[in-house]
């Protein structure tokens, strides 16, 4: 893959190294440990000892030559994902990389969820985990897929060649099928899984030259799609066991606080009420469904008890942050190279983004049985491994004592990196002999979500005469989810690569760029965590938001501005010049308080540059009118994925940039359902054009790449529209009124221009 | 606000003679008519239970989240400064546990405290005042029996010269008076009931009866509809056009005792507290007696008439699923909103549907074109328990900026009655602190 | 014990009245297509059909069905608009997390049975009361114009994956 670390940036030797392999984005932090640490686990297309294990659990099919691929007797052709399928066709883009190679249709395979196993499924990328985010599910498993496919199609070739004593190299495989193709002779792959079974694997295997593709490249449809549409797939909260009982559960609303006393007697006197159950901070009511549960858990007296954040609220939050960003120690994640001229126009901002919610449409949930020694999870997960060992730590049982059943999870958008909800059901399934499920209200998924951190930004440049900066100077302050989540990834300085992702790699040809972050720690109890875009759905937001300021105070169009900062020929300029051609920038006036705005980046390994036109009435309402993106995601492994995903990622990002901020009041969060975490409906969805650079380059990340591109670009049309730069999320809707006067008035806001009546 | 202090001034000029006579207590014990709900010859403390209830007492000595009944704390948000209720459990510390017999009477009655100072009239001791010494007692009896929280009062939020109990004194002079319910021997028992059980117990007027400078009650416009912390207590004399003199005995009855009267209304607000609270508790007989009262409330039109329309055009046009009859792309915003987060429960058509109590069609609230309520409901939702049924509307106050909730009421009077909102954005901001 | 009459079968269910029919279908009767997200009729994710209307199946008491027929999105594809919005659904391949979608799919066969060729407005009232978390309204609205039109409309992706 190739760096788009500007030419000299002085980034150290490490992170650089890790950066020309993953091509940014999340990843980067991890691979430099990889690259530097311990050897960690990661997939491997051969049969691993761990191996047995995994084909047992899935009926010891005669032929599994590796963790991916098992063919039954009757030809069937299973593929084991090893990835978590939470809507971003993961399981559909694998199953293209391993069908391309081993010779099968997609509509040819049955998919099936993974047993949890680092050994096996582990992503290098990430630690060696396995581990379904960062958008590096199809960058990390590219090579190893395809490889894995070949490797099965080639000892299937074998057999069939064995069998008919021909050479192997005579023989062609197409549609689970294998052809002798001067005799025309055939074999299914059933018929031949047995004897494959039995060969040495081979050393080494050639892999499809892409031009030779039949399956990857093409709009496919997606192999979870059929049941999606009819009911039929099973998300972790559908989850059906003998004897299963429903468990509704309270965790204490004020953040780290501990629950007191419980008053369970009307509860208990309920009809449908099996049991109340308690933690340190959380009590559940059991119940023979979802509901006599619900009702039982409203029917509590409980008394919580106040922890330290009785008194903490967003405003506290936000002027600590300040406060570090002035005095804090500050790590420095890219240096300046030589010394900044002279003179020039100075120009800073500063920048509040806020905590934000995932939300995803299935609220959080696990099902667990405990018997003595065993533990059994259902669960839908992003990080299977992790729910195993939190399982075991709690039950105090070895790791191979603790089965994790994932499902398909209904939306991640990182919430489901963290095994909390499945910590907390371990705990409350040990008290109890029967199965239990645990289903958080919406409520309880929003009051105790592990928000993306809130960010304090101060970013200024130096604007020479031609306009452009002379220097660049920008200070991250935040909490650090990396930090906790996987410490190991730290750099050796201590920084956070994921606080600084985007920001110090900008598309821009700029010598003079200093970028620093300040570790905030977050109050106990006020848990961060990966949300949809990490790192660079904040950075760029600051970035580019402040490239356009700069163009502005340079007296510059943002288009031409940007384009005279970046390299020609470079892949972030050729997603630019695209989507401005696609939306005919600058081709015909806009109608008063319609603006378009700009912004593009090289998030996760891939280039993305989106255009965003509003329409801002004269109360300050804002209407989305359109949308153009332009993205280079390499090899585009499935057109119809990388579609859906931009077209999705960019309305969550423009979702929360629009509506969204989590705020504390009294240590509690404020928001707790759709009415008051709001999200964006189909009436309020522009019109979204994807448009793909066709590449050659190896896939980068996908699932994020709309979502991080989307709340500056969104900014940057506002500003179009209104000259007001916003640089607090979500956008402050009234302070975009036309006058204070017009808020007197009532609104003719019908279709056109917002006018005051 | 500054006419209010000229009433003050112009009490102390009348001077302390007329403020010894016009303060003076009627000494009487007073008797009640027969409420089926509380006979006389019950226990004392089944009586007291009921009483309170129909008294909704509750309602303002909680504060709800905290599960500490009667403990009172609940915030009153008054145009001159805010109030906390007190503590009415048994605490002898903090609550009402030490006061005699007499102090209770005489503060129920009275609106003076044990220690000798002055209530303010947000509690409607004006209302109470007519309540038998052996209901006071009764209620007295009941809130004995109940566990005693010690919860300290929270000091009023009030400036000069409001902060002057004793002042209260010259208010009473001039809109208290005094005095026991008396039995009105040419109406029936059940009307007498009625009549009980909307004044001295259910401090009716107290929301529904506007009031003057002084925030005295304005008697010749009773029951004429007023507003209050924002949200508007709705004509309920026999005016057809702008009370309830149309509706049918069912239908009030319907409405007095799950808040809900199909085609009518819903309760919401204080409304809705009243409801859950107070209302839905009473016997039928009760709530019959009620109603025969209600009926011979004399017909006025109120200070700002709403007059329903009975068959908007669009509401006419619309089925439950689908809009009709809107003017296209007029108020475009509003309709957005009310696709997205409102039409799956109020349907286009205002039947409602998964609870009647979405029904909108045919209310008042939409047929307000100032949108008091709309935009009170739009803003801080409703939540009340019905019997078994929570009815509930989220508070997309929190979520919705000022011109969008204009938008959306606008679009709610507009579709639902067939008038022309006036909700403003600014209106919006002023009611979010209400 | 209430009986209800579900995808044309009589069920009985020993609940308590006030019990959301959502709760019902899914934990008693053992539906689970019919998905839970908000439980304040603000996402769509419970919606099924009585007599043929959309209705919020986690704000609906149990008791207030009555005899109506109760239809879901297990048996909604034998309805003609539901096999056809079913089909249309594969055809521009909508789904992502696909939690919202059995909602999405049974507010888009109501409309098309009262509006068998709705405009792009009429797409967006109908639709606007089903949150989609994963953001796959550009397809939906593309998906509904394909089932009413019997046209292909957006991208159309190859259904069976066969190699050329
Ligand atoms: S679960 Fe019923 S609308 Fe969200
Ligand atoms: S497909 Fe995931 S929420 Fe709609």
């Amino acid at each position: 893959m190739k760096t788009r670390t500007p030419p000299g940036a002085e980034v150290d030797s490490g992170r650089r190294a890790a950066m020309k392999l993953a091509g940014g984005g999340l990843a980067v932090a991890f691979l430099w440990t990889a690259g530097l640490g311990p050897a960690v686990a990661q997939m491997n297309p051969r049969r691993q000892p761990t191996d047995e294990a995994a084909a047992a659990a899935d009926g010891n099919p005669p032929f599994a030559p590796n963790a991916f691929i098992r063919i039954d007797a009757d030809g069937s052709v299973r593929l084991v994902m090893p990835s978590a399928e939470m809507g971003q066709a993961i399981y559909t883009g694998i199953s293209m990389m391993l069908a391309e190679e081993l010779g099968v249709g997609l509509d040819q395979i049955k998919v099936e969820h993974s047993i949890p196993s680092d050994a096996l499924y582990g992503i290098a990328l990430l630690g060696g985990g396995q581990i379904t985010g960062g958008s590096t599910s199809t960058r990390g498993q590219w090579q190893s897929l395809r490889e894995a496919g070949a490797v099965a199609r080639e000892m299937l070739i074998a057999a069939a060649a064995a069998q008919w004593h021909v050479d192997p190299a005579s023989c062609s495989v197409s549609r689970a099928t294998i052809t002798h193709v001067p005799s025309g002779r055939t074999l299914g792959f059933g018929a031949v899984a047995e004897a494959a079974g039995k060969l040495p694997q081979p050393a080494k295997v050639t892999l499809k030259d892409p031009k030779d593709f039949t399956v990857i490249g093409k709009p496919l449809r997606r192999v979870d799609s059929p049941d999606k549409v009819n009911g039929g797939t099973q998300f972790g909260i559908d989850v059906k066991v003998p004897g299963m009982k429903y468990a509704a559960v309270r965790t204490s609303p004020e953040l780290a606080g501990t629950l007191g006393s419980v008053d369970d007697t009307k509860a208990r006197a309920m009809a449908g009420v099996v049991d109340v159950i308690k933690l340190d901070n959380a009590v559940a009511v059991v119940g023979e469904h979802y509901w006599a549960a619900y009702r039982g858990l409203e029917a509590l007296d409980i008394e919580w008890r106040h922890g330290v954040n009785e008194h903490l609220d967003t405003a506290t939050l936000i002027a600590a942050l300040q406060e570090s960003s002035r005095n804090g120690p500050a790590l420095i994640g890219r240096k300046p190279k030589g010394e900044a001229a002279a003179g020039g126009k100075a120009v800073e901002m500063t920048f509040v983004t806020p905590m934000l919610a995932h939300a995803p449409m299935e609220p959080l949930n696990a099902t667990v049985h405990v018997t003595p020694g065993k533990c059994e999870i259902w669960t839908g997960t992003q990080v299977p491994t992790r729910a195993q060992k939190e399982a075991a730590r709690i039950c105090g049982i070895p790791l191979e004592a603790v089965t994790v059943n994932n499902q398909y999870l209904g939306g991640g958008f990182g919430r489901r990196l963290e095994t909390d909800q499945v910590e907390q059901a371990v705990a409350f399934a040990k008290q109890v002999s029967y199965p239990l499920k645990v289903i958080w209200s919406r409520e309880e998924d929003i009051r105790h979500d592990r928000v993306r951190p809130l960010y304090f930004d101060r970013i200024s440049a130096t604007l020479g005469d031609d306009g452009k900066p002379t220097s660049w100077k920008h200070r991250i302050t935040s909490g650090t989810v990396l930090g906790r989540w996987l410490p190991a990834a730290m750099g050796k300085d201590g920084m956070d690569s994921d606080a600084i992702e985007s920001a110090a790699d900008l598309p821009y040809d700029m010598d003079n760029v200093l970028v620093e972050w300040v570790r905030h720690e977050m109050p106990p109890g006020l848990v961060v965590g990966w949300w949809r875009g990490v790192g660079p759905t904040h950075n760029l937001f600051i970035v580019e938001s402040f490239i356009d300021h700069l163009a502005q105070t340079a007296g510059k169009d943002p288009l031409a501005y940007r384009r005279s900062l970046m390299k020609a020929g470079s892949r972030p300029l050729g997603v630019l010049n695209l989507a401005a051609e696609k939306i005919g920038w600058g081709s015909q006036p806009l109608p008063a308080r319609v603006g378009r705005g700009i912004a593009v980046a090289s998030p996760f390994g891939s280039h993305v540059c989106a255009i965003v036109e509003v329409e801002v009435t004269a109360q300050g309402e804002v209407r989305l009118r359109r949308a153009v993106v332009a993205v280079d995601v390499g090899i585009a492994i499935n057109p119809s994925s990388v579609q859906a995903q931009v077209q999705g990622g960019l309305l969550f990002g423009l979702s929360a940039a629009l509506f969204n901020g989590i705020t504390l009041k009294d240590g509690m969060i404020e928001q707790s359902n759709f009415h008051n975490y709001r999200s964006l409906r189909i009436n309020e969805t522009p019109a979204i054009e994807v448009f793909t650079v066709n590449s050659s380059e190896s896939p980068g990340g996908l699932g994020e790449v709309g979502t991080a591109i989307a709340a500056p670009a969104l900014a940057n049309a506002i500003f179009a529209a209104t000259s007001v730069r916003l640089t607090e999320l979500p956008v402050t809707r009234t302070s975009l009124a036309a006058s204070a006067e017009a808020l007197k008035h009532v609104a003719d806001n019908g279709t056109g221009k917002g006018d005051v009546a | 606000m500054k006419r209010f202090l000229v009433v003050v001034v112009l009490l102390l000029v009348i001077g302390t003679v007329a403020y010894f006579v016009l303060n003076r207590k009627d000494p009487a014990a007073g008797t009640s008519p027969l409420i089926v709900g509380a006979p006389t010859n019950a226990d004392p403390v089944a009586r007291g239970e009921y009483l309170a209830r129909a008294a909704d007492c509750i309602a303002c000595h909680t504060v709800p989240e905290t599960g500490k009944p009667f403990a009172g704390g609940l915030p009153f948000k008054l145009p001159f400064g805010t109030i906390y209720s007190s503590n009415i459990t048994a605490d002898v510390e903090t609550g009402i546990g030490a006061w005699s017999d007499d102090d209770f009477v005489r503060a129920v009655r009275e609106g003076v405290r044990k220690d000798g100072k002055h209530l303010y009239p947000a509690f409607p001791y004006t209302a109470y005042t007519q309540l038998s010494r052996a209901d006071v007692l009764a209620i007295k009896a009941y809130l004995f029996t109940l566990p005693k929280v010690r919860q300290p009062e929270r000091p009023n939020d009030l400036g000069f010269p409001f902060n002057q109990r004793w002042a209260m004194g010259f208010w009473n002079a001039a809109f208290f008076r005094s005095q026991r319910f008396e039995n009105d021997p040419s109406r029936t028992p059940q009307w007498n009931a009625g009549a009980y059980l909307a004044g001295p117990l259910g401090h009716c007027a107290e929301c529904h009866t506007p009031r003057n400078l002084g925030f005295g009650l304005k008697h010749s416009q009773a029951l004429a509809g007023a507003e209050l912390q924002g949200w508007r207590a709705w004509n309920i004399t026999s005016n057809e056009t702008h009370g309830i003199g149309k509706w049918s005995d069912e239908a009030l009855t319907q409405y007095l005792r799950t808040g809900h009267a199909d085609g009518h209304a819903s309760a919401m607000g204080p409304m809705g507290e009243a409801v859950a609270h107070s209302l839905q508790f009473l016997k039928p007989e009760d709530t019959a007696a009620l109603v025969t009262w209600l009926r011979t409330v004399p017909a006025r039109e109120g200070t700002d008439p709403v007059v329903v329309d009975p068959a908007p055009k669009a509401v006419v046009a619309s089925n439950a699923a689908a809009p009709g009859g809107d003017v296209d792309g007029e108020n475009a915003d509003g309709k957005r909103l009310f696709e997205g987060a409102c039409a799956s429960c109020h349907q286009w058509n205002g039947v409602g549907q998964q609870t009647p109590y979405a029904g909108l069609a045919g209310t008042r609230g939409v047929n307000d074109p100032k949108g008091a309520n709309v935009t009170q409901a739009i803003l801080h939702g409703v939540t009340m328990r019905i019997g078994d049924t929570d009815v509930y509307m989220p508070a997309f106050g929190h979520g919705y900026s000022d011109p969008e909730v204009a938008a959306l009421a606008n679009f709610v009077i507009g579709h639902f009655g067939g008038k022309q909102g006036e909700v403003t954005a600014a209106d919006v901001a002023k009611r979010r602190d209400l | 014990m209430v009986t209800l009459r579900v995808n044309g079968e009589d069920r009985q269910a020993d609940v308590p009245p006030d019990m959301p029919l959502l709760w019902v279908l899914r934990d008693v009767i053992g539906l689970t297509g019919t998905k839970f997200g908000c439980g304040i009729a603000q996402c769509g994710a419970c919606t099924v059909h009585i007599d043929g209307q959309p209705i919020r199946s986690c704000q609906m008491p149990v008791s207030a069905v009555g005899n109506r027929a109760v239809t879901t999105i297990e048996a909604i594809g034998l309805t003609p608009e539901g096999a056809k919005v079913q089909q249309a659904w594969l055809a521009v391949d909508v789904v992502q997390c696909g939690y919202c979608q059995s909602g999405q799919i049974m507010s888009a066969a109501a409309l098309l049975a009262r509006t068998p060729n709705p405009t792009d407005r009429d797409i967006d009232t109908a639709m606007a009361g089903n949150i989609c978390r994963c953001g796959t309204y550009v397809r939906i609205r593309e998906a509904i114009k394909q089932a009413a039109t019997g046209q292909p409309q957006g991208l159309q992706v190859v259904v069976d994956g066969s190699a050329a």
